[in-house]
Parts: C-alpha cells; structure tokens; sequence
C-alpha cells in the first residue's frame, strides 16, 4: 500500500471494462470502456441514473468498481491506498463543496496540509491560488456562507488545483450558480485549462456546457451503457444514435456552426466614415446606402450610423447603433452569424488582429458559404 | 432576611454550593462523553435514529425523584450517596445530548462530506476535523440546555438528603424560616447564568464562521 503512483505532468486515464453492480442487483455502469486523454477535458454527460457520476467517482474510489480496472497513467487506481490516490487527485463538485467552518485559506490549502507540506508554505500556496483563480487576497479569511454561488466555486476549483495534482474530477461544477455567473466560470475555466492542462473528467446533464467545455463528449444512456464519443463538432454533426440525436437537439445545426472555422468567408467592403464627420461627409460616404459604419481613429468598428434619422448634425458618438459580435479569424461561424443577425444593418463586421476593419459579410453570405463547404466543415 | 444567618452559615453555604456545582456539572462532562460514541453511531446508520429518538423521550420522562429513589437498590449504593444523583443525572444528561450530538452530525452536508473524503480524509480525521466542528453549535445548544436543567435538577436531590443548595430549600421550609431558601435561590440562578455564558464563550471561540455575517 506505500507503493505510490508518482503523477507527473499530464497522464491518462483509461476504463477497461468497468462495471459497477450494487448488492441489490442494480447495474450503474455497464462494461465501461473508456479513455479520458491527458491533457484535455473529457465530459461524461447524460440524463440522470445513467451512471455519468458513478464512473467519475469511480476514479478516486469513492465508489469502488465491482470488476474491471481504472488506471492513471497506466497503473491500476487499485494499486494504491484509496486515501493517498484521492490526494493526488483534485476534486470539484457543487458549491465547490466546501467547508463552511474553515476560512477560504484553509479550505484552499486542504490537500497541502493533508499532505504535510507545514503551514507557511501550504498557506502561501493558498494565496498563490486564490489569486490564479481570480478572487482578491481580502477574502482568504472570509467563510465559504460569506461568499457568492460563483466565488464559492472558483475558491472550490483553487482548493483542487492546490497541491497541483495532474487530474481534476469535477461533478456538475457550474449548475449550482446562475446562467450568467455560470458562463462567465465557464469561459474563465477553459481559460485556465489552457495554461495548466490537467486531465480534467467533467460530469453534467446539460449538453450545452458538454458542447462548450468538451475536447471530447461521452454520451451516456440510462444503465450506465456508452452510447457516443466524440469530440463536439462530430457529436452534434453526426449524432450516434436518435438517442444522441435527441439529446444535442433541434437545434444542433445551429450549434454545430461554433466549430466550423471562418476559413475564407470572403468579406466585402462597406461605407464607413471616421466618427465625428459632418452629415455631410457622412451622406455622401453612404451614397445609397442606409448604413454606414462609423471607425475610430484607429479604424476600429464603434458603431452603426443611420444616414436616414433626422435631427442629427454629425455623426457622433450617441447617435450609433451598436456593431454587436464582431469576429476575426480565429472566430467560429457561429460567432460571424451572431454578428450578422445582432447587426441592425444585417452585417457581421470582420477585423483583423488589432481590431481593425477588414470588411463585412451578410447572413445570407454566411448561409451560402457554410452550405458550400458541407459537411468537410465539421471533420466528417 | 436574616444577614446574621448568611454570615455565621458562610462555611455551610459554601460547601453546599460546591456539591451543587459538582452534582451538576460532572453529570453533563459524563453525559457528553456518553453521548459522543452513541450520537455518532445513531447519526452514522440511519436506522438507529428513530429508536434513538424514542429512547432519549423515555429516559427523559422518568421523574428524577423517581430514579434518585431506585438507583440505591439497582447500583447497590447507600441511599445517601451523591453517585446516585450523578448517575440519574448524567443519564438524562446523556440522553438529550445524544440528541444534539446526533442532529449535528446528521447536519453535515453531503456534499461536504464527500468533498473531504474525495481529497483525501481518512474516516477518522474527517470526522474530528471536518464532522464534529460544523455539529458544535448543535451540540452547544444542548449543553446549555442540560446544563441549566441539571443545575436546577439537583436540588430535587435534598428530598433524599443530597442536593446541594437544595437543602437549603428543605430547610427553610421546613422552619418556615425564608433566608436559606431566598439565598439557596440567588445562588442557583446566578450558578445557572454563569454556567451558561461560560458555555457561551466558549462556544463562541470554537465556532467563529457562524457569526461571521454575510458581506457581499
């Protein structure tokens, strides 16, 4: 049992068979075969008793497997005590589960203690952590009840990541805090995936966030049998099963367009005018045109201009329609859409690095272009 | 009220006083350390709960004067021996605390409880260091009640002889004279409240988080 599994760097973990039986006769996981890649985030989604939270604790032996074998960079969870496995293990679940009698710090610094680090440094890790996941240095010795749904989980995240272990469970993270605090932890998380590059497994029965937060998605069906992996883009393109269809639903072709790349959607050019011009300055920019788009000095996009509006004597500041979601090459054409249906123009203006002006494209353009590329866009 | 019986009765008074304190506090020390083991275990398998429950209302039930009375032939004691009072005490103790200490256990979130097992809690430390803190201000809510129902329990005791500031009760009334019994009240009182904001102190060193307010 002193044996201990060293964890270095990103490792991967693998399902071989696994099955869970309770005594009762209940089969929560079926001969589960599965691989969560290191390095990458691998969200285990489904509806509820479908065995997506059984098999993520099965990982640090919360719950104990009946037959098969886990293994963490290849050795077998089974061959270590389950308490040192879990330590070497970070663990995120609602409300960050977090211990409301222990200060933030302490929380934090959970796993360091546990693993003997001593205090100055295991504290000083802390504070190291509670800055990386963006709360200020005041509230390490505030309580978990005197903190936000949102701040909770991110303090919840810290004390995972403390001891920097190379894998993070996390079950149902996000559902505890509302959709707007939700998507702003979301974004904030695989922002930070990017620089830490844990093996992170994810449980939720909310297929949008698997869609957003997923490198790959493994869709489970009641009874704890697989039913799809996949990275997004082909999940939502090439739905397994009516099962699989039914859960990334109606509108997937929608959503599939979040992972087709902008590629050469071509743009075209638009009237624009620097903001401050005269009406006529502007009129004659416009030429037939409703629509003219305004820049800044810098021939960043501000805003939309009406020439049609009357009792307007320049084109200024607040006489602009927003230009809403801008996008640029790295963007989705799903972001490049948004921008054309927001656009009161019904443009979506593309700028280049800086932010700059390149041009712009229509809905319809988008439509015709996305249709062209069939189903190559998606990595069929 | 006769100043002169307080003065020539100060030894006397005294003594009664640290018997009263004794007879009710060493029952609660008891009963807690009783009530630790078995609040656990009812708190721990669901099923112990109820008859638990039902247990703790009988005991509770059973008039002291009652238990006082039939301790001597049970535990084969003299019948003015003060264990008497301190075993009937400490079982009423016990049986309340069992209560607070398994309701507080029972408090424990699970999630909170899987979280500290999944980072890696053996089952002994989580329960000493994450179970039984956040069970405290249940289980101080129940010393503070026992401990005021004890020390005013123990003066039942003087009607078999042993009760501490009891028997100045059965004094007086029994001379009709009133000065033991308003000076044995006094002291009971003021024995309770400092009993109690002891209590209180304490608990509020233990348990800093519940009072910290919520500020965002």
């Amino acid at each position: 049992m002193n044996r201990s599994i060293q964890l270095v760097g990103a490792v991967v973990i693998e399902f071989e068979n696994v099955t869970k039986r309770y005594p009762d006769g209940t089969v929560a996981v079926s001969d589960l075969n599965l691989t969560a890649p290191a390095g990458k985030i691998t969200v285990l989604v489904g509806p509820s008793g479908c065995g997506k939270t059984t098999s993520l604790r099965m990982i640090n032996r919360s719950i104990e497997l009946t037959s098969g074998r886990i293994s963490v960079d290849g050795d077998d969870i089974m061959s270590v005590g389950a308490v040192q496995l879990r330590r070497g293990i970070g663990y995120v679940i609602q409300h960050g589960g977090l211990f409301p009698h222990q200060t933030v710090l302490d929380n934090i610094a959970t796993v360091p203690v546990l693993l003997g680090w001593g205090k100055k440094k295991a504290r000083s890790r802390a504070y190291e952590l509670l800055e990386r996941v963006g709360l200020p240095s005041a509230f390490a010795k505030r309580y978990p009840a005197q903190l936000s749904g949102g701040q909770q989980q991110r303090v919840g995240v810290a004390r995972a990541l403390a001891a920097d272990p190379p894998i993070m469970l996390m079950d149902e993270p996000f559902s505890a805090v509302d959709p707007i605090v939700r998507a702003g932890l979301q974004d904030e998380f695989l922002r930070l995936q990017q620089d830490i590059g844990k093996t992170i497994v994810l449980v939720t029965h909310d297929i949008d966030e698997a869609i957003k937060l997923g490198d790959n998605i493994a869709v489970f069906r009641t009874g704890g049998h697989l039913a799809q992996v996949d990275p997004p883009a082909r999940l939502l393109a090439h739905p397994a099963d009516d099962f699989v269809e039914g859960l990334v639903g109606k509108d997937r072709g929608y959503r599939v367009l979040s992972f087709v790349p902008i590629g050469d959607l071509p743009a075209h050019p638009v009237p624009t005018v620097t903001v401050g011009a005269s009406m006529a300055d502007a009129r004659q920019a416009a030429g037939d045109e409703q629509w003219l788009l305004v820049l800044d000095a810098d021939r960043r996009p501000i805003g939309w201009f009406d020439t049609t509006q009357p009792d307007v004597t320049s084109v200024e500041q607040r006489a602009l329609r927003t230009v809403g979601t801008t996008f640029g090459g790295e963007s989705s054409m799903r972001a490049a859409l948004d921008g054309a249906l927001g656009s009161p123009s019904g443009q979506a203006i593309r700028v280049d690095g800086s932010g700059a002006f390149v041009g712009a494209v229509s809905a319809v353009e988008i439509a015709r272009h996305v249709a062209s590329l069939g189903n190559v866009a998606v990595g069929a | 009220m006769d100043w002169d019986w307080l003065t020539s009765n100060r030894a006397l008074i005294t003594d009664l006083l640290t018997q009263h304190v004794y007879l009710a506090l060493v029952p609660v020390a008891l009963g807690l350390a009783l009530a630790l083991p078995i609040g656990f275990l009812t708190a721990r398998f669901a099923r112990l709960y109820p008859p638990m429950l039902a247990a703790s209302a009988v005991l509770y039930s059973i008039p002291s004067i009652a238990l006082f009375i039939v301790f001597p032939g049970i535990l084969g004691t003299q019948i003015l021996d003060p264990i008497n009072i301190v075993v009937a005490l400490t079982i009423y103790a016990g049986a309340l605390l069992v209560r607070s200490v398994a309701d507080g256990l029972r408090s424990v979130s699970d999630q909170v409880r899987q979280s500290a097992t999944a980072v890696g809690y053996e089952r002994w430390r989580r329960v000493l260091k994450i179970e039984l803190p956040i069970a405290l201000p249940f289980i101080f809510a129940g010393l503070r009640f026992v401990t005021v129902a004890n020390i005013s329990m123990v003066s039942v005791g003087a009607l078999i002889g042993i009760g501490g500031l009891g028997q100045l009760f059965t004094d007086g009334f029994q001379r009709s004279f009133f000065t033991p019994i308003i000076v044995g009240m006094v002291l009971s009182v003021l024995l309770a409240l400092c009993a109690d904001i002891a209590i209180v102190t304490t608990q509020r060193f233990l348990t800093p988080w519940t009072r910290a307010g919520r500020t965002t």
